[in-house]
């Protein structure tokens, strides 16, 4: 592929921390290589604010290979930038053109206070996590894989579902800052296999409920987290989560709900 | 949200069918029977009451979602994401159900009101020859002329076409989205049915839409008599 270099200007949420109101600060970054990645192009600039003695712009990273889910940006009016089924981690700056001027925001939704510039407490995500999103049965010493059929076709389905790295891009993207498809996926993963099978039905309630806690919209099924998701998961998985949080609430026999 | 709506969804396709009598053309004999069998039979009458309360629970959900969903985001974006993942329609919810519900006040004063409590003049139908004969004729039966008063509310203000193909078009768009979203909320969907219900949702609209749209203009451009 061919190499350039570019000029950007950079428009980039700086804010103090959860309390104070932010506000848009420009910068220009010049010499940026199309070989570099959007987080790089970051480094850069940070390089070039503290060389000049000024505060450097505070973002969330940890792998930058596209699977810790932390790398939260908001490009141009996209979770996660232009290109479709990728990380911002993973964005690469030959998405741009020199010369382009590039607005940079931090995920917005109240269950996502800003902590600083760019980064936001996604500990919604985790506490929902904690309300049901595991296996908590015996599932005994790891047996021989055999020893319990599972249908390709569901294998498969729980894999990509498991795929979610818990980013946040799809609260982010949705018009009601909804978590459905973040939740969906956790509670599909699960569901599907015979191990996660036998407490469907409370994890279901149990998760849905954390989530309305947390303060998270209501799915009106638009479609934008689909659309921004880094790991491409689908929006079928809603309509899973839907159909198992109906028969659940339906069907359960616990009072706490 | 998705019962009362897939509730509503079906008034309109029986609401639709039994309009589409005035174009039998007959100056109302097969419409004012339909409009009198659902208004003297009891079964519509109960149904009648499930509607409005379909419709209030419908609005009020509605409502309640749209100003709690509009509260999650706090700060909004320099840049928005526009139609970028989303159809326009699906975010307009709330403004097109308003949009609806206007018309729909509008369109229960002009035929609902005066049909239940009174306000429009009679008509007769021989029940032998199936004729519109004069008042007092042996064998006329008596019906509410409720085309007639469709025809005089159709032909002698525009404004009201103008006002009832504004609420139609909106309807159509909030159908569009809201068909196959009812489904997706109740858990109906899976790769298999998702096309089949979206594309039964667009022809569903269409028809439905489209037969409304046409029935003002049908008297106002005297189509029908
Ligand atoms: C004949 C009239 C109407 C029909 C057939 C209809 C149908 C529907 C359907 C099927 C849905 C989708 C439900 C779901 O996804 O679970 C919906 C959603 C909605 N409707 Fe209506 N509706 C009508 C009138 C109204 C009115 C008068 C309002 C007034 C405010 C309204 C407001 C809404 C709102 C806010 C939503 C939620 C948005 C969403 O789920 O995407 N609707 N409607
Ligand atoms: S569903 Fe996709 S967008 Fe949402 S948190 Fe998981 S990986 Fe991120
Ligand atoms: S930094 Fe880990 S996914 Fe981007």
């Amino acid at each position: 592929m061919e190499h350039y270099n570019m000029n950007l200007t950079l428009k980039v949420w700086k804010q103090k921390n959860a309390d104070t109101s932010g506000k848009f600060e420009s910068y220009k970054v010049s010499n940026i290589s199309s070989e570099m990645s959007f987080l790089e192009m970051f480094d850069v600039l940070n390089e070039q604010l503290v060389r000049e003695g000024k505060e450097p712009v505070a973002f969330d990273h940890d792998c930058r290979e596209g699977i810790c889910g932390m790398c939260s940006m908001y490009i141009n009016g996209r979770p996660h930038g232009p290109w479709q089924g990728t990380t911002t981690c993973q964005l690469h700056m030959r998405a741009f053109r020199d010369g382009d001027t590039i607005v940079v925001e931090p995920w917005r939704a109240k269950a996502f206070p800003v902590v600083k510039d760019l980064i936001v407490d996604r500990g919604a995500f985790d506490r929902i996590i904690q309300a049901g999103g595991y296996i908590s049965v015996n599932t005994g010493n790891a047996q021989d894989g055999n020893n319990i059929p599972i249908p390709k076709d569901d294998a498969d389905k729980s894999f990509a579902a498991a795929a979610c790295i818990g980013c946040g891009a799809c609260v982010a993207a949705c018009k009601n800052s909804s978590a459905l498809l973040f939740l969906s996926a956790k509670v599909s993963h699960l569901a599907l296999l015979p191990q996660g099978d036998t407490e469907r039905k409370q994890r279901a309630l149990d998760m849905v409920a954390q989530m309305d806690k947390e303060g998270f919209g209501s799915c009106t099924n638009t479609g934008a987290c689909e659309a921004v998701c880094p790991k491409e998961i689908e929006i079928t998985n809603i309509a899973r989560l839907n159909r198992e949080y109906l028969s659940a609430g339906l069907a359960t026999d616990s009072k706490s709900h | 949200m998705a019962l009362s709506g897939i509730f509503l969804i079906l008034f309109l396709l029986i609401h639709a069918g039994l309009n589409a009598c005035i174009w039998a053309n007959d100056g109302g004999v097969m419409f004012n029977k339909a409009a009198h069998f659902m208004g003297a039979n009891v079964v519509p009458r109960v149904l009648e009451i499930g509607l409005f309360v379909f419709f209030l629970i419908h609005i009020i959900q509605g409502l309640v979602l749209e100003i709690q969903n509009r509260s999650k985001r706090g700060i909004g974006y320099a840049v928005k994401m526009g139609n970028r993942g989303s159809a326009w329609n699906s975010r307009a919810m709330g403004i097109l159900g308003a949009l609806v519900l206007i018309f729909l006040a509008v369109h229960l004063s002009d035929f609902w009101y005066p049909s239940r409590f009174g306000g429009l003049t009679n008509m007769y139908i021989d029940t032998a020859t199936n004729q519109i004969v004069p008042a007092g004729t042996a064998g006329g039966k008596e019906y509410h002329d409720l085309y007639a008063e469709m025809q005089h509310q159709f032909t002698s203000y525009p404004w009201i076409i103008v006002l009832y193909e504004i609420g139609v078009i909106a309807l159509f768009w909030h159908l569009v989205h809201g068909f196959q979203s009812s489904f997706r909320t109740l858990g109906l969907t899976n790769h298999k049915y998702i096309s089949l219900i979206k594309n039964t949702g667009i022809v569903y609209s269409v028809i439905i839409c489209l037969a409304f749209m046409l029935m003002p203009l049908s008297f106002y451009f005297g189509w029908i008599r």
